[in-house]
């Protein structure tokens, strides 16, 4: 069997909801594929309430958001078709991808793509690193907070940026003990607020540490910490042995690349960006102008960030066959002036160096 | 210091307390958002315009001490969970602090609590004054308790 769209959104997160919304609404046929059992993406989990402009779902939980976008997409249902449990497995030439569901391998011929794939967890190497108990924080998430099952009693948290504090503090939200939070640098990476939050219930902070080994054989019953000295290289006789059944790696994201490769974008490794994502312009458009990206997969920021840039893209991969619209060159200024006020500031700063270096490899800057 | 173990210290608070007289005066917000990050859903929630942002939304919130009435509606808007009403003039020798709650279970009032400080340290039993709950707070209470007056910006989490 095969399908035929003028869009084709490649991932159902918070950036590929948006941009099928976008190019839907605006008047494009769009068909959105997402691997997973229910769109969301990472949103799913997102029992906190999230920072921003409150002109834009700051103050409301990332689950409530998630519903929302829900909600937007089927309001579109007459254009817009979305596929859960199918993934996009591959691009052929002729504007030709392959999607794979439970039930079938089909074929989508498309105008444009936008993939909105997301990112990976990184992992961390210490010794013992594959004892049963030990868990991506990602991992956590789906378990604490879409199955309803706690991944231990004790858990430890290796990484102070803002996953690591917030997933902390659903731990102790579902009733988990943490004992600590683990972190190489001398400061804390995420918002401070987050960390007073868990700080204030009791969970130790330990900057300039490392975790140097899980203890266990069958799994997890404790880990070994270290203080590290400026190159982080741990300080001899500063050994700190902690009890815990779980330990959790909140240590970054990687952007998910493979596709982009596989449709010969160019690439561009953006270390302040999470590793090699796909160079684009303003328009979210890659070096293949049939391709857009938006999200996690365009550099590793987050939800609201990519709710804006999936905008940008939707509403210019409808541009791409309808022709150039002043309704959609609204949506694309008003999403570019919103983005811009939330990479302002200091929290901001890596994030802007990042998207600069883009921006400059494909001459816009 | 709060950058290194999440423990604002007394220096870093100072700047964030209301004038004595100010105190004296009641209720009043303390909003410890000390760092510029992108957010400003309490600029908004403030029905007496008392909550400022200059430089924009990565700006540190202010707050016009004599223009806050302490109403305590900002409190549930901000997803840091950084804002707390005192109340210097509750009864002689006690204050209240009124702060996010988003544990199970939720206290009721009258009941005595657990009080802990910015370490999560237990610093002893407080009672229960007040709870608000409604759904337009989406599952995050305010809770409002009694404390000594001495310990009004000492004390910063409870376990009911």
């Amino acid at each position: 069997m095969s399908r035929n769209t003028e869009v084709f959104v490649i991932g159902g997160g918070p950036a590929g909801l948006s941009a099928a919304h976008v190019a839907a609404k605006l008047g494009a046929t769009t068909l959105l594929v997402d691997d997973s059992a229910r769109v969301g993406g990472q949103l799913i989990k997102q029992t906190h309430r999230f920072f921003g402009s409150s002109n834009r779902d700051a103050g409301i939980r990332g689950i409530t958001i998630a519903d929302k976008l829900q909600q937007d997409v089927k309001e579109v249902s007459d254009r817009l078709t979305v596929l859960e449990n199918t993934a996009a497995v591959g691009f052929y030439h002729n504007k030709e991808a392959g999607i794979l569901s439970q039930k079938a391998y089909e074929r989508v011929t498309y105008q444009t793509a936008i993939v909105c794939t997301g990112a990976t967890e990184n992992s961390l190497t210490f010794e013992n690193n594959d004892l049963p108990g030990i868990y991506g924080a990602g991992g956590v998430q789906t378990l604490m907070n879409v199955h309803g099952i706690k991944p231990g009693q004790k858990i430890l948290m290796i990484g102070s940026g803002n996953i690591g504090l917030i997933v902390s503090y659903q731990l102790i939200q579902a009733g988990v003990e943490v004992v600590g939070l683990v972190e190489g640098m001398p400061t804390i990476g995420g918002y401070l607020v987050h960390a007073s939050k868990i700080r204030r219930l009791g969970v130790p902070i330990y900057t300039s540490h490392t975790i140097l080994k899980a203890l266990g054989t069958e799994g997890v019953e404790g880990a070994i910490l270290s203080r590290v000295d400026e190159k982080f290289q741990p300080v001899p006789n500063t050994e700190l042995e902690i009890k815990c059944d779980c330990i959790c790696l909140a240590v970054g994201l990687t952007p998910l690349i493979d596709l982009f490769q596989q449709a010969q974008c160019r690439m561009v490794h953006v270390g302040e960006l999470g590793g090699l994502v796909p160079l684009h312009d303003s328009s979210m458009r890659t070096t293949n102008p049939e391709i857009f990206v938006a999200g996690d997969a365009s550099g590793i920021e987050e939800a609201t960030t990519a709710i804006l840039a999936g905008r940008i893209a939707g509403a210019r991969a409808y541009e791409a066959t309808h022709g150039k619209s002043a309704q959609a060159e609204a949506i694309v200024a008003e999403a570019r002036e919103e983005l811009r006020t939330l990479r302002s500031g200091s929290t901001g700063e890596r994030i802007r160096w990042g998207r600069e270096r883009v921006l400059k490899e494909v001459g816009e800057c | 210091m709060l950058k290194n173990d999440g423990i604002i210290s007394p220096e870093e608070l100072a700047p964030v307390i209301p004038p004595p007289a100010r105190l004296a005066k009641g209720p009043v917000a303390i909003i410890e958002c000390l760092q510029d990050i992108p957010c400003d859903p309490c600029v908004s929630a403030c029905p007496v315009k008392a909550i400022k942002m200059k430089e924009g939304i990565t700006d540190k919130p202010a707050l016009e001490f004599d223009t806050c009435t302490g109403c305590g509606l900002c409190i549930p808007k901000c997803p840091g969970l950084a804002i707390f009403v005192i109340n210097m003039k509750h009864t002689p020798g006690m204050a209240t602090v009124s702060m996010s709650h988003e544990l199970l279970p939720v206290p009721e009032k009258g009941q005595e609590v657990t009080a802990l400080d910015r370490t999560g340290k237990d610093v002893g039993k407080v009672k229960v004054v007040r709870v608000v709950n409604p759904p337009g707070y989406d599952r995050t209470a305010v809770v409002t308790i009694e404390v000594p007056a001495d310990q009004v910006n000492n004390i910063r989490a409870i376990r009911a």
